[in-house]
Order: structure tokens, then C-alpha cells, then sequence
């Protein structure tokens, strides 16, 4: 498939393009979602005293979601 | 579910399993999304019928596999929540379903997306699309159920038996294409016989199926492995004598 073919893609380029959109925003919502939750709860736990980098299942700070 | 699985999550030795499977996973999964849509967009050749909307197809099916597979997952772990003491099987319950909950999305939108060009609809009230709209029910529904009801035991129990009691929905909407003169068309792959559309098109949807599990698996540990820490948060406030 050529570029003009791609873009065009005989009239359905805006639903595939759409299609691919919803996956990909709804995916990255996801994780923004999470990562806020994960930076809360690292919030929550320094806020409880607790030193959030010495719990075994400590989240990377900032990091991963 | 086996206890090994609350270990990956929660490890009580070294260091968290978790904290280097997510990045793993979600590297994999970023690889194999990028793999998959490049396959499905640019090399798979147009269906002759559908034409170029078809290839909403590599999004779409994995999608709503993924949203089928993640109910089945949830509704093992609600068994083992229900017949043993474990808090894991209900913790992993929790995880997965705001996943699950937005694949069916995935799923429904793409499918209106592909519906449109094709069948001239965005939505009919057929048995597949109704069951996959019920899927959704499902998943809101107990997303819903355990926010409801404060004390976690008995939140976790009734999300495992309304889990449970929705797997009834799990056959209708898989053999629903089989069992129905559907508009939806036949399966893409598996158990049913598969269109020819989805031969051509299914080396990109494997692809893209094992990019939405290994994101699946990320991000539920992900979530899991918050939720662990929030209940630490919280022991530690009440042994201090703070409201959680």
C-alpha cells in the first residue's frame, strides 16, 4: 500500500484512523490513570510515616505506572 | 488461583517481582502494538467485500477477545476468592476489571467504527453486539457493586458472585454468530469456522491479541501492586490511631 492509498484508503480512512485513535487514547488514559493513582498512593504512604522505597512492593518513584 | 500469583504481585523477600515484570510487559506490549498495526495497515492485503474498513478488524477482534478473556480470568479468580481465605484471587478480581471494562469499549467503538462503513449502521440491537454491550454491564456493574459496599470481605464476595453469575453471558457471546443469523459477521478465528477476512488479517490480530494481554498483565500489576500499597498506607495510619 502507497502513501495516497493510506491516506485515502477508499473513503475509510477515518474510521480506521478513528479506530486506531480510541484503542491508543483509551490505552494511554489507562495508564495516566494509574500512574496518578501510584503517585497518590506513594503520597498517602509518605503522609502514614511509612517510607514507601522500603515496602517489598514498592512502585518505582515517578516511574512505571 | 495459585499463590504464587500473590507473590508477584506482593513479595514478602528480596525485592518486588512486580516492579520488573510491568516495565517488561509494558515494553512488550508498546513492541507488539506497533508490530501489529504496522502489519494490519500496511501489509495485509484489502478485503475484496469490506474493502479497506476491514482493517479495523486487527483492532477491533483482539479487543473484544481480550475484554472476553479478562471476564474468564475474573470470574477463576472469583471462584478461588469464594471457596478459599486468600485476599489475592479478590485483589486480582479488582485489578483486572477497569481492563476488562475498557476492551469491551475498545471493542464496541471500533465496532461501530467498522459497522458504519460496511453495514451503513453504527449500532443494530443483534445478538453479538448486545451480548458485548452486557459484557460492559457486567464489568460496570461490579466495578460499581464493590464501591458500593465498604467493608472489603463482603465487597469482595458479591463482585465474585455477580462475576460468576455473568459467565452465563460468555458462550452466548462467543457462539452467538453461530447460534443466530447475526449481521455481525462469523467468528474471525477459533472454535467457529473463520471468514476470509479474518485469514488475511490474522497474523496482525495474534499479534495485536498478544500486545493487549502483555498490557493487560502490566497494567493489572501495576494496579495491584498500588493497591497493596494503599492498604499499607492505610495499617499504618490505623496502628498510629489515624482514620484511614
Amino acid at each position: 500500500m502507497n502513501w495516497n492509498e493510506l491516506v485515502s484508503m477508499g473513503g475509510h480512512a477515518p474510521y480506521v484512523v478513528g479506530a486506531v485513535a480510541v484503542c491508543l487514547g483509551v490505552m494511554a488514559l489507562e495508564v495516566a490513570a494509574l500512574r496518578a493513582r501510584t503517585r497518590a498512593a506513594l503520597r498517602a504512604m509518605d503522609a502514614a510515616g511509612g517510607d514507601a522505597a522500603a515496602t517489598p512492593f514498592a512502585p518505582a518513584r515517578g516511574g512505571a505506572a | 488461583m495459585p499463590a504464587a500469583w500473590n507473590h508477584v504481585a506482593a513479595p514478602a523477600g528480596k525485592g518486588p517481582p512486580a516492579d520488573r515484570f510491568v516495565p517488561w510487559f509494558g515494553a512488550a506490549a508498546g513492541a507488539l502494538l506497533l508490530a501489529g498495526l504496522a502489519f494490519g495497515l500496511f501489509v495485509a492485503p484489502v478485503d475484496p467485500v469490506q474493502g479497506d474498513a476491514a482493517r479495523i478488524g486487527v483492532v477491533h477482534v483482539p479487543a473484544a477477545w481480550t475484554s472476553l478473556l479478562i471476564y474468564i480470568a475474573m470470574a477463576a479468580c472469583g471462584a478461588a476468592a469464594l471457596g478459599g481465605r486468600s485476599k489475592g484471587p479478590a485483589l486480582w478480581m479488582s485489578a483486572l476489571a477497569p481492563t476488562g471494562a475498557l476492551f469491551t469499549v475498545i471493542a464496541l467503538a471500533t465496532g461501530a467504527l467498522a459497522s458504519r462503513p460496511s453495514s451503513g449502521a453504527w449500532w443494530t440491537w443483534d445478538a453479538r453486539l448486545t451480548a458485548e454491550l452486557i459484557l460492559l454491564f457486567l464489568y460496570i456493574g461490579f466495578l460499581s457493586l464493590r464501591s458500593a459496599i465498604d467493608d472489603p470481605r463482603r465487597a469482595d464476595r458479591a463482585g465474585a458472585v455477580l462475576v460468576i453469575v455473568g459467565v452465563v453471558n460468555v458462550p452466548i457471546l462467543y457462539f452467538s454468530v453461530l447460534w443466530w443469523n447475526t449481521l455481525h459477521q462469523g467468528a474471525a478465528a477459533g472454535l467457529a469456522r473463520a471468514t476470509d477476512t479474518a485469514h488475511a488479517m490474522l497474523p496482525a490480530m495474534l499479534v495485536m491479541a498478544l500486545a493487549f494481554w502483555t498490557y493487560s498483565a502490566a497494567v493489572s500489576l501495576a494496579r495491584v501492586r498500588c493497591a497493596l500499597l494503599e492498604r499499607e498506607a492505610d495499617h499504618r495510619r490505623l496502628r498510629r490511631g489515624e482514620p484511614a
